[in-house]
Parts: C-alpha cells; sequence; structure tokens
C-alpha cells in the first residue's frame, strides 16, 4: 500500500499565546492561582516549566531539534504546605501539554514500594510503576526509601528500579518525590542518582499569618461555614500562637483546628440553644468555639498529632 | 503450521503499536488484562500459564507491554496471549484474547485416525515438533 498524499506542509509560524490558551494550560494555571494561597516562588516555577513545555511542543511541531525534557521533580517543604495539591495539578498540567498520556497521579509511600522479605520488593516496586504508567507517581516522604543505618534493608532494591524506569521510561511517567527538606537534603546526598534524574527541585514556603488566615476561609467556606467577626480575630491569634509551638504543620494544623471548632460549635449549639435554629446559627463559628482551644491557655492543642481529637 | 486462535489471528502479526492499541482499547472498558504463555498450542490446551497476575488497575497500556516485554525475553520460543476478563455482571467472562507471540518454527499438528467399534473411526490431533 503505497501512500499518494503528500505530508502535510510543515508549520512556519507559531504563536505562543495562543498555544498557551488552546492547549488548556492558562486555566489549569488560573486556577492554581485561585486555588492556592500564597506559595509564590512555586506557583512561578510552575508558570516557568510550563512555559518551556510549551515552547518544546513548539519547537516539535516545527521540526526543530526536541529532546523529551526531565520532567521528575521533587517537592520539598514543610508539612501542611500543600505538596500533594501541588503534584495534582501538575499531572493535570502535564496532560494537558502532551506530557503525560493519562495525567492520572499515583501517591506512594515507602510501604507501597518496598517488601518484607527478600524477592518481595522488586515486584511490589514494579505494580506501582505499572499502575503509575502513563501518569504521574508522587513518592510522598521519599526519604524513608533510603535506611543508612541498616545495609541490607530492602529500600535499595525499590531505589534501584525506580532509577532505571525514571531514566528509561521517561516517555512514560514522571515522578515526583515529596518530603521535609532538611531529610530531603540528606536523602538526595547520599543517592547522587536520584539528584541528577531530577531537573526540577521546588522549595514549599512556609504560610504567612494572613496567608493562612484566608486558608483556613477558604477551607470553612466549601463547608458552608462562615467565622463571625470576633471568631475571625480570635482565629488571627490562634494562628500566631500555635505557630509557636512545636509539630505545627501549617494547613493541616489550621485544618485540625476548624475541625475542633466544628465541634465546639455543634456541643455550644447542643447545650445553649433552646428553640429552633436558623442555618445562619447553624453555620456560624462564633469567638467562643475558638477561645476555648488549649493553645490559648498556654497548652498543647493536639498533643497526640492528628487522628485524637483533643478535649477542649 | 501457522496457529489460528483468538482475535485477529488470520491477520499478520500485530505490531506492538497495534496491540498497544488493543490494549488501550481494552482498558478503556475496564477489563482485566492477564498475560499467559506456553508451548503447547493444542486447541484442547486451555491451561496456558500465567505471567504474574492480571492486572486490574492499570490506566495505561505500557505497563501491559513492559510485562509482554519481559514474558518474551524470557520465553522467546513460546506463545503468549493477551486475556481481557470482563467483570461487568452478566459477562463476566473473557471479552477478547489474543496473541503477541509466537515462536520461529512453529510446530504441526498431526492426525491420527483409529478404527474404533464397527466400522466408525475416532481423529485426534496431537503436537508434533
Amino acid at each position: 500500500m503505497s501512500s499518494i498524499a503528500s505530508p502535510p506542509a510543515p508549520i512556519t509560524h507559531v504563536n505562543l499565546a495562543e498555544e498557551f490558551q488552546n492547549s488548556g494550560v492558562a486555566e489549569i494555571l488560573a486556577d492554581l492561582d485561585r486555588e492556592l494561597v500564597g506559595l509564590k516562588p512555586v506557583k512561578q516555577r510552575i508558570r516557568e516549566i510550563a512555559a518551556l513545555l510549551i515552547v518544546e511542543r513548539a519547537r516539535k511541531s516545527m521540526g526543530l531539534a526536541h529532546d523529551t525534557p526531565t520532567l521528575h521533580m521533587s517537592f520539598t517543604g514543610n508539612p501542611g504546605t500543600g505538596k500533594t495539591t501541588v503534584a495534582l495539578k501538575m499531572a493535570g498540567l502535564l496532560h494537558k501539554l502532551g506530557y503525560v498520556r493519562k495525567g492520572h497521579l499515583v501517591s506512594v509511600t515507602r510501604d507501597d514500594l518496598v517488601g518484607q522479605y527478600i524477592g518481595h520488593t522488586a515486584p511490589k516496586t514494579k505494580e506501582v510503576l505499572k499502575r503509575a504508567m502513563g501518569g504521574v507517581l508522587f513518592i510522598d516522604e521519599a526519604y524513608y526509601l533510603y535506611r543508612p543505618d541498616n545495609e541490607r534493608d530492602y529500600g535499595q532494591e525499590a531505589i534501584e528500579i525506580l532509577l532505571q524506569v525514571m531514566e528509561n521510561n521517561r516517555d512514560d511517567l514522571v515522578v515526583i518525590l515529596a518530603g521535609y527538606a532538611d531529610r530531603m537534603d540528606k536523602f538526595f546526598t547520599s543517592n547522587p542518582g536520584f539528584r541528577s534524574r531530577i531537573a526540577h527541585h521546588i522549595t514549599f514556603p512556609d504560610y504567612e499569618d494572613g496567608e493562612l488566615l484566608s486558608i483556613a476561609r477558604n477551607m470553612l467556606g466549601a463547608q458552608n461555614y462562615t467565622f463571625d467577626d470576633a471568631a475571625n480575630t480570635a482565629f488571627a491569634e490562634y494562628i500566631r500562637k500555635r505557630r509557636a509551638q512545636p509539630h505545627f504543620a501549617n494547613a493541616r494544623s489550621i485544618r485540625n483546628a476548624l475541625d475542633r471548632a466544628r465541634l465546639r460549635q455543634a456541643n455550644r449549639l447542643f447545650e445553649t440553644s433552646s428553640g429552633p435554629l436558623d442555618a445562619k446559627a447553624l453555620s456560624t463559628i462564633s469567638e467562643v468555639d475558638i477561645r476555648a482551644s488549649r493553645v490559648f491557655s498556654g497548652g498543647l492543642d493536639d498533643p497526640m498529632g492528628p487522628g485524637r481529637t483533643g478535649g477542649p | 503450521m501457522r496457529i489460528t486462535q483468538g482475535c485477529f489471528s488470520f491477520l499478520p502479526d500485530l505490531t506492538d503499536d497495534e496491540i498497544s492499541a488493543q490494549l488501550e482499547y481494552c482498558l478503556r472498558n475496564n477489563w482485566a488484562i492477564g498475560v499467559e504463555y506456553t508451548d503447547d498450542p493444542h486447541p484442547r490446551n486451555t491451561y496456558w500459564n500465567m505471567w504474574g497476575n492480571p492486572m486490574f488497575d492499570l490506566k495505561d497500556a505500557k505497563g501491559i507491554m513492559m510485562e509482554i516485554a519481559e514474558c518474551k525475553k524470557v520465553n522467546p520460543e513460546a506463545y503468549i496471549r493477551i486475556n481481557a476478563f470482563d467483570s461487568t455482571r452478566g459477562w463476566e467472562t473473557v471479552r477478547t484474547s489474543f496473541l503477541v507471540n509466537r515462536p520461529k518454527t512453529e510446530p504441526k499438528l498431526e492426525m491420527t485416525r483409529t478404527d474404533v467399534k464397527s466400522r466408525s473411526q475416532a481423529y485426534s490431533w496431537k503436537m508434533a515438533r
């Protein structure tokens, strides 16, 4: 069978702005701006990466030399700074640009990759990699893969398989390693292979107090709750005090604090109300709900960490 | 003798891209995909060896292509087939099955004719290499 049709004429011009709009990337970046408070350096980096990928794609369409860029990334930052959320957006972004075929996110930790006994690790890691093909593999707390204190740790085997796939299947999946900054640094120092295979190191800064307050309001808004004015002030104070305490986990601490505030609000409504309540009463968190927190009396809020609800 | 079993077996052998496209179709339908291999393609041989467990939650054909490549590497002279199982209520069966690898020289099937009771005859086939 011979084809008589002449090949399509090569493209000679490209409109980057149009490309940007048409690929749906503009939409994702706008989403990112709207939904995520703060994180300026992260958004900046993502915009840069998006620009690079759009230019790469335009070069490809003109037949210029192009090489699939290395897209593996590492997200470092303190707990609760939005690493997982951004990874999810990243998967969507790469999918829109055509750098991953399916655009799903497979989120794993050490337990999903490393086996219990000899010969258990390789199949387990491969299983995860197979699932992640065509999408993004997000390895949370990646530094746990490497345990320097135990030279027979199976984590090393998982690392080797990962490195190999990161190198050979660059077209098929993107690996994002995430973890706390200091431990990730140590991890990269002891595994230089990882550092060199990762093109984008993105650092997530801690949120400022004002940003955390607007995150809190967004979270409440999503659940149809609101602060009244006094509660707003009280919560701003709560954030200041909570930050000074140990185990502060940025947005995650805020979410937990709000969960407890809702608990107290429900309790208060039960104990004080005598008669029908309107929607406003049901959805307003007031000052007492916040002030009852142990943080204000100098104690630790939620001393056992998330998962255990502390009393008032 | 060219063995014709499963879908597409009267067509020229599928290329990797074509296999990928077929697998994508299976995945789109949420079928679980298993890789099986054997050295005995006799039509009565329904028990092929499984290459690992069937794959249930893949999103992309590449994962299966990797398994096929691995299976080919270990068993270059085997018949390898793909089974796609549909677990939807009412179907619960293999919806498609096709060969993705065959040995360079395929075995022959020989027919034997046996006289049984009275003047009737029985036919049987056996693999000959």
